[in-house]
């Protein structure tokens, strides 16, 4: 690791004067430690933010505000949400392990970095930690890789539970810049596609601070996070999906969802939703939504089963959802 | 950069590099080589240490992150003599070389709290408890801390076993 600068304010003020001048945060470090070890990540500086009154989950209108800090078993465990929120429960409860799950924040988990294993060997080409440098990847072994949102340049999988099941609630990111002003952002406005440049991977400025998560009033149906992955337990998606899903007189009134395992971001399409809402469920709508999802899936040699999977996946969540 | 911890009840004041990673405070400053160095990577459990009442992996985290907390190793949970889990570890042998060890048993008794808790996992049916440890809930919960030597059939048993004593201790009490 290399040598660094340690700080660990306990005002919002201090963390931003910092950031001003190049600092990285760290939350639970779970991810962050682990690329400083690599030395694939290497900030001069880093600032300790588990100190800035961050970690409060609170009433906002009719949903909920869930500050940066508040670790990912804090979440899960929450009343409010295992009751109004089911899926983000699951979701989290369905990553890592209990020990990270301890230490890991919701404004950490996601901010993550890919898991893609040319991404963490230093010896391969990869765009994102070299720019420019090539893809190892495209042309090496393919498995936690995506299919959805890849570029020529990049098909680093985003590998959060969390935040697919953020994305299919309308999650909303606060964040604060600098100078203390804050914004909030869709998580499609967070996360950008690798295009040419997989390394710029959200919008964020230098010096943005996510300070919390917004949960818009609960979605009226059934929720469900469904995730398919190489081990029973401790493993990242293949394939997940969260979903929301209301029925009226034999009819879908409402859905939403989201995928995991399978996009450079948490992903969603308006199109499938649209496809399946007023009409009446059958194998056959189900099958045709997973045409609709993966129709612009570019399956790189050794991922031909993610399509296969997802359609599966997405046709058995549906067929729970709406018996 | 001064950092204060307390470890198994006893107060420390160190000046540590900010790179030294919690898990190396405990083995190579303290000296409490009782926490093991598996991966070093947050993938194996070996490290797992009980912070302010939770198990985190000690490995991927810096020791100045933890000015001032209340750290618990393997070597803690046997102040009073072998703990209940301990003895159960030996009784079903829980274990061949060893190295996985305090991690399960830090691991292990932080679960039992978890449950107690009326914590969810993966595998439960429902999100609102209460929770039991059946063998279901313990693997999962447990997924955390490999085995090399997949010594499971004893560790669960230990596990489980601990967990019905405590049971039948609460109910007594009671």
């Amino acid at each position: 690791m290399k040598p660094f600068d340690f700080q660990r304010p306990d005002d919002l003020g201090t963390a931003h004067d910092a950031a001003r001048d190049g600092a990285t945060f760290v939350g639970g470090g779970t991810n962050l430690i682990d690329l400083m070890k690599l030395e694939i990540m290497s900030p001069d500086t880093l600032v300790d933010i588990s100190r800035l009154g961050l970690d409060a989950i609170q009433a906002h209108g009719h949903g909920l505000h869930i500050g940066a800090s508040v670790t990912n078993s804090d979440l899960a465990a929450d009343m409010r949400v295992r009751q109004d929120y089911p899926v983000l429960s699951r979701a989290l409860l369905a990553g890592a392990s209990g020990q990270l799950r301890n230490k890991a924040t919701t404004g950490g988990n996601l901010l993550q970095r890919t898991r893609c294993p040319y991404f963490y060997d230093k010896d391969t080409a990869c765009n994102k930690r070299s720019p420019g440098s090539g893809c190892a990847a495209l042309g090496g072994e393919l498995r936690n890789h995506a299919v959805l949102g890849t570029s020529e340049h990049c098909i680093a999988l985003h590998p959060s539970d969390m935040a697919v099941a953020l994305r299919m609630l309308d999650a909303l990111v606060e964040i604060e810049d600098t100078e203390g002003d804050r914004r909030e952002v869709a998580l499609d406005d967070l996360y950008r596609l690798p295009g040419d440049r997989p390394d710029l991977e959200t919008t964020l400025a230098p010096g943005d601070l996510i300070t919390g998560v917004i949960l818009p009033a609960p979605m009226v149906g059934r929720q469900l996070y469904r995730k398919v992955r190489d081990r029973a337990s401790y493993a990242f998606a293949l394939v997940s999906v969260a979903a929301t899903l209301r029925m009226e007189d034999g009819k879908i009134a409402a859905t939403a969802l989201a995928f995991g395992g399978i996009g450079t971001r948490p992903w969603r399409d308006p199109e499938v939703e649209t496809l399946l809402i007023g009409e009446t469920p059958s194998t056959a709508l189900f099958d045709k939504a997973g045409e609709v999802l993966m129709k612009g899936a570019t399956l790189h040699e050794g991922l031909a089963f993610k399509e296969t999977l997802t359609k599966r996946v997405l046709s058995a969540t549906l067929k729970e959802l709406t018996q | 950069m001064k950092t204060t911890l307390t470890v198994n009840g006893n107060h420390h004041s160190l000046d540590l590099d900010p790179r030294v990673t919690l898990l190396d405070a405990l083995r190579d400053h303290l000296h409490l080589t009782g926490s093991k160095k598996g991966c070093d990577h947050g993938q194996c459990g070996a490290c797992t240490v009980i912070v302010d009442g939770r198990r985190i992996n000690a490995c991927l985290s810096l020791a100045v992150m933890h000015d001032g907390d209340d750290v618990t190793t393997v070597e803690g949970l046997s102040i009073d003599g072998r703990s209940d889990l301990q003895s159960n570890f030996v009784k079903h042998d829980g274990m061949q070389c060893g190295f996985c060890t305090p991690g399960q048993l830090c691991s292990a008794t932080a679960v039992m709290d978890e449950i107690a808790n009326g914590w969810p996992s993966h595998v439960s049916q429902d999100l609102e408890g209460p929770y039991e440890l059946t063998r279901d809930e313990l693997s999962e919960r447990m997924s955390g801390n490999l085995c090399r030597c997949s010594c499971y059939p004893g560790i669960n048993a230990a596990i489980l076993e601990t967990a019905e004593q405590e049971t039948d201790h609460v109910e007594a009490a009671e």
